[in-house]
C-alpha cells in the first residue's frame, strides 16, 4: 500500500518534470521563433526594395521613385557627432570610477544613476534636449539631434569603461608607479592600452544603441526632405524617415521604409555581433 | 640627467613619450608640470563623473520647468482627468497613464513566464554547446531597434492578430460574464493587446538574460545537494534555484518593466492613439510615450506643449522609481553572490 502511494507520487513528480521540460522547450522555441519571424519579414520585405538607387538617390515625393541617400548620410553624421561628444565624457567618467574613486561614495552614486540612465526612456531625452536646445535656439537642428543621441551614448560608455578598467590587473598599475610614472600617465598609457578592446566594445555597443533610436530625434533633428549636411538646420535621419514613410498611405514610401528598416537592422546586428566577437577575443588573450 | 650623472627613472619615462627631453636644470620644472597635469586629469575625470549626475538633475529640472504651465492650470487634477482636447486646451493624463500601465502589465504577464522558462532551459536542460548560440540569439532580440518592432507590428503582426487571435478571443472569452468586457468590440488588429504583445517580445531578452545570469551564479553545491537526494531538474530549479535567486529575478523583471513603460516607437505604431479609457484590451488606446511622439511636433500653444512635457515628467518619474528598485535589488543579489 505504502509502496503504491510512493510510486504514484514518483510518477507525478516525473510527469511534472516532463511538463516543465516541454514548456521550457516551447518557451525557447517561441523566443527564437519571434526572432526568425521578425528577421524573416524584414528580409522578405526589405530585399525586394533594395537597389543601387536606395544609396544614390534622395527621398522621393509620394508616387515617385527615389532612395534613402539623404537620411543615410544624416544618420551617419548624427551618429558621428553623438559619439564624438559622448565618448570622451563617458570614458573620463568611467576612468574616475575605476581608477580614482573605486570605493568612494561619488562612484557608487554615479554608478547607480548611470545604470538608471542606461534604461531611461529615450523619448524623455528628446524632450529634455528640446527644452534646453531647440526652444532657446528657436529651430530644430541636427546639432540638437546629435546631442540628444550623445546623452544616450554616455551611460553605455561609462558602464563599459568602468567595467573594463576594473579588470586591468593592479600589478600593471603598481609596476608603472614603481618606475615613477605619474598616475595620469599610468592610466592613459598603461590602463587604457590594456583595456582598449573592451572600451572599443563599449563604443560599438553605444553606436548600435543609437543608430536605431527614433524617439529622441523626432523633435530635435526633425526631418528634412532634401539634401542637407547643415548641422544647424533640420536634418534627415533613417529612423525618422522610416517612421514617416511607414505610417504614410503610399506604397512606394512603405516599401522604402522596409528597405531602410533592413539597412538599420543589419547595421545594428553587425555592430553588436562584432562587439561580442571583440569581447570574446579579448578574453582569450 | 641629475647632477650625480645617473639618469633617473622619471626622466626615462618622459623621454619614452618623446614629449620632453629633460635637461639637467629643468627637472624640477618637469616634475611640477607633471604634478599639475596629474591633478588636472584627476579633476577632469571627476568633473565628468559629476557631469553624469548633473545630466540627470538637468533632465528632471528642465522637464519640471517645462511642465509648470500645465500643472498650474490643471493642478493635481491633471493626473486624474480623462479629457484630452487640444481645441479647448483641456488636458488630462489619465488615459495615457492607463494605457501605459495596461500594456506594460500585459507585456509582463507574457514575458515573465516565458523568460523564466527560457532561463530554466538554458541553465538546466540545454546541451552545453547550444547554450551560447541560443542565449546570444535571444539577446539579439534586445538589439533590434524599436522602430523595427513597430513596422513589423503594424504590417505583419497586427493584421495576423486581427484575423486569428482577436476573433477567437471575442468569440470565446468575450462571452464569459465578468471578464467578457475586456475582450469585447471589433477586432481592430492594432490596440492595447497588440502593443502589450510586442512589448512582451521586446522585454523578453532582458528578463531572460538576467535570470540566466543569476541562475548560473547559484553555488553548485546547493544544486548538487538537491540532485543528490533525487530531485528532478524542475524541482531543483523551482525549489532551490528560484528561491535562492528571487531578489535577482525580481530585479530583472523590474528592469524589463522599466523598459516596457518607457518604450516609444514600437507602441506608437500599433497602439491606435485614442485618448480614451476602454475596458476592452482589444480597443485602441494610447500610452504616455506614444502621445508625446505623436503630438509633440504638432502641438500648438504653450499649454499643449507644456501638457506633453508634463506627461514626459510623469513617465520619467515612474520609470525612475521602477528602475531604481530594479537596480537596488540587483545590487543586493550581486553582493550576496559576490
Amino acid at each position: 500500500m505504502a509502496e503504491q502511494i510512493s510510486e504514484s507520487r514518483y510518477k507525478r513528480r516525473r510527469r511534472r518534470n516532463a511538463t516543465a521540460t516541454i514548456l521550457a522547450l516551447a518557451a525557447t522555441m517561441v523566443g527564437l521563433g519571434w526572432l526568425v519571424l521578425i528577421l524573416g519579414a524584414l528580409l522578405w520585405q526589405g530585399f525586394s526594395g533594395l537597389s543601387v538607387a536606395v544609396f544614390t538617390e534622395m527621398t522621393p515625393p509620394p508616387g515617385a521613385a527615389g532612395g534613402l541617400l539623404n537620411p543615410i548620410v544624416g544618420s551617419l553624421m548624427l551618429t558621428v557627432l553623438a559619439v564624438a561628444i559622448g565618448t570622451p565624457i563617458g570614458i573620463l567618467a568611467g576612468t574616475y570610477m575605476a581608477e580614482y574613486g573605486r570605493h568612494d561614495v561619488l562612484t557608487s552614486v554615479v554608478r547607480f544613476i548611470n545604470d538608471i540612465l542606461l534604461s531611461a526612456p529615450s523619448i524623455v531625452v528628446g524632450l529634455f534636449i528640446y527644452e534646453v536646445m531647440v526652444a532657446p535656439m528657436g529651430h530644430f537642428s541636427g546639432l540638437a539631434g546629435g546631442v540628444a543621441l550623445a546623452v544616450l551614448v554616455i551611460p553605455v560608455v561609462v558602464r563599459t569603461t568602468e567595467d573594463m578598467l576594473t579588470l586591468v590587473p593592479n600589478a600593471l598599475r603598481e609596476a608603472a608607479t614603481s618606475i615613477g610614472l605619474p598616475r595620469s600617465l599610468t592610466i592613459t598609457r598603461i590602463c587604457y592600452r590594456a583595456a582598449r578592446a573592451g572600451m572599443l566594445t563599449g563604443v560599438l555597443l553605444a553606436v548600435a544603441r543609437i543608430s536605431g533610436e527614433t524617439a529622441p530625434l523626432l523633435f530635435t533633428s526633425l526631418n528634412n526632405q532634401f539634401w542637407s549636411t547643415n548641422l544647424n538646420a533640420p536634418i534627415a535621419s533613417l529612423p525618422v524617415v522610416i517612421f514617416q514613410f511607414a505610417l504614410s498611405p503610399y506604397k512606394d514610401w512603405q516599401s522604402l521604409a522596409w528597405t531602410g528598416a533592413l539597412i538599420i537592422t543589419m547595421a545594428v546586428l553587425a555592430l553588436s555581433i562584432s562587439a561580442r566577437a571583440l569581447v570574446a577575443t579579448g578574453k582569450q588573450s | 640627467m641629475d647632477p650625480s650623472g645617473r639618469r633617473s627613472v622619471t626622466d626615462f619615462a618622459i623621454q619614452g613619450r618623446g614629449v620632453i627631453v629633460a635637461a639637467a636644470g629643468s627637472r624640477a620644472k618637469v616634475l611640477d608640470r607633471l604634478r599639475l597635469g596629474d591633478a588636472a586629469f584627476r579633476q577632469l575625470t571627476r568633473a565628468a563623473a559629476v557631469g553624469v549626475l548633473i545630466l540627470l538633475s538637468a533632465v528632471i529640472i528642465s522637464l519640471a520647468k517645462g511642465s509648470i504651465p500645465a500643472l498650474q492650470t490643471f493642478g493635481f487634477g491633471f493626473l486624474f482627468s480623462e479629457r484630452w482636447n487640444p481645441v479647448t486646451e483641456n488636458f488630462g493624463a489619465l488615459p495615457a497613464i492607463y494605457g501605459t500601465v495596461i500594456t506594460s502589465f500585459i507585456a509582463m504577464l507574457i514575458a515573465v513566464p516565458i523568460g523564466l522558462m527560457i532561463a530554466f532551459f538554458l541553465t538546466e536542460l540545454c546541451p552545453q554547446w547550444l547554450r551560447r548560440p541560443i542565449g546570444t540569439a535571444i539577446e539579439l532580440l534586445a538589439g533590434i531597434p524599436s522602430i523595427i518592432y513597430g513596422i513589423w507590428g503594424l504590417f505583419v503582426f497586427a493584421p495576423f492578430l486581427q484575423q486569428t487571435l482577436q476573433p477567437f478571443l471575442i468569440n470565446t472569452l468575450g462571452n464569459v460574464p465578468g471578464i467578457g468586457s475586456a475582450f469585447a468590440g471589433p477586432p481592430y488588429g492594432i490596440g492595447m493587446l497588440t502593443a502589450g504583445l510586442i512589448l512582451a517580445i521586446m522585454v523578453l531578452p532582458f528578463i531572460t538574460s538576467i535570470s540566466r545570469d543569476v541562475f548560473e551564479a547559484v553555488p553548485a553545491v546547493l544544486k548538487e545537494a538537491a540532485y543528490g537526494i533525487g530531485c528532478t531538474k524542475w524541482e531543483v530549479t523551482r525549489n532551490v534555484v528560484l528561491p535562492y535567486t528571487r531578489v535577482g529575478v525580481i530585479g530583472g523583471i523590474m528592469l524589463g518593466l522599466g523598459r516596457a513603460l518607457g518604450e516609444t516607437m514600437a507602441v506608437t505604431f500599433i497602439i491606435g492613439n485614442a485618448h480614451r479609457i476602454s475596458a476592452s484590451i482589444l480597443a485602441p488606446g494610447t500610452t504616455i510615450s506614444a502621445t508625446i511622439a505623436n503630438e509633440f511636433t504638432e502641438a500648438v500653444g504653450d499649454l499643449y506643449t507644456s501638457a506633453l512635457i508634463a506627461l514626459g515628467l510623469i513617465l520619467f518619474v515612474i520609470t525612475f522609481i521602477v528602475l531604481a528598485i530594479a537596480r537596488y535589488l540587483l545590487l543586493r543579489i550581486e553582493r550576496r553572490i559576490g
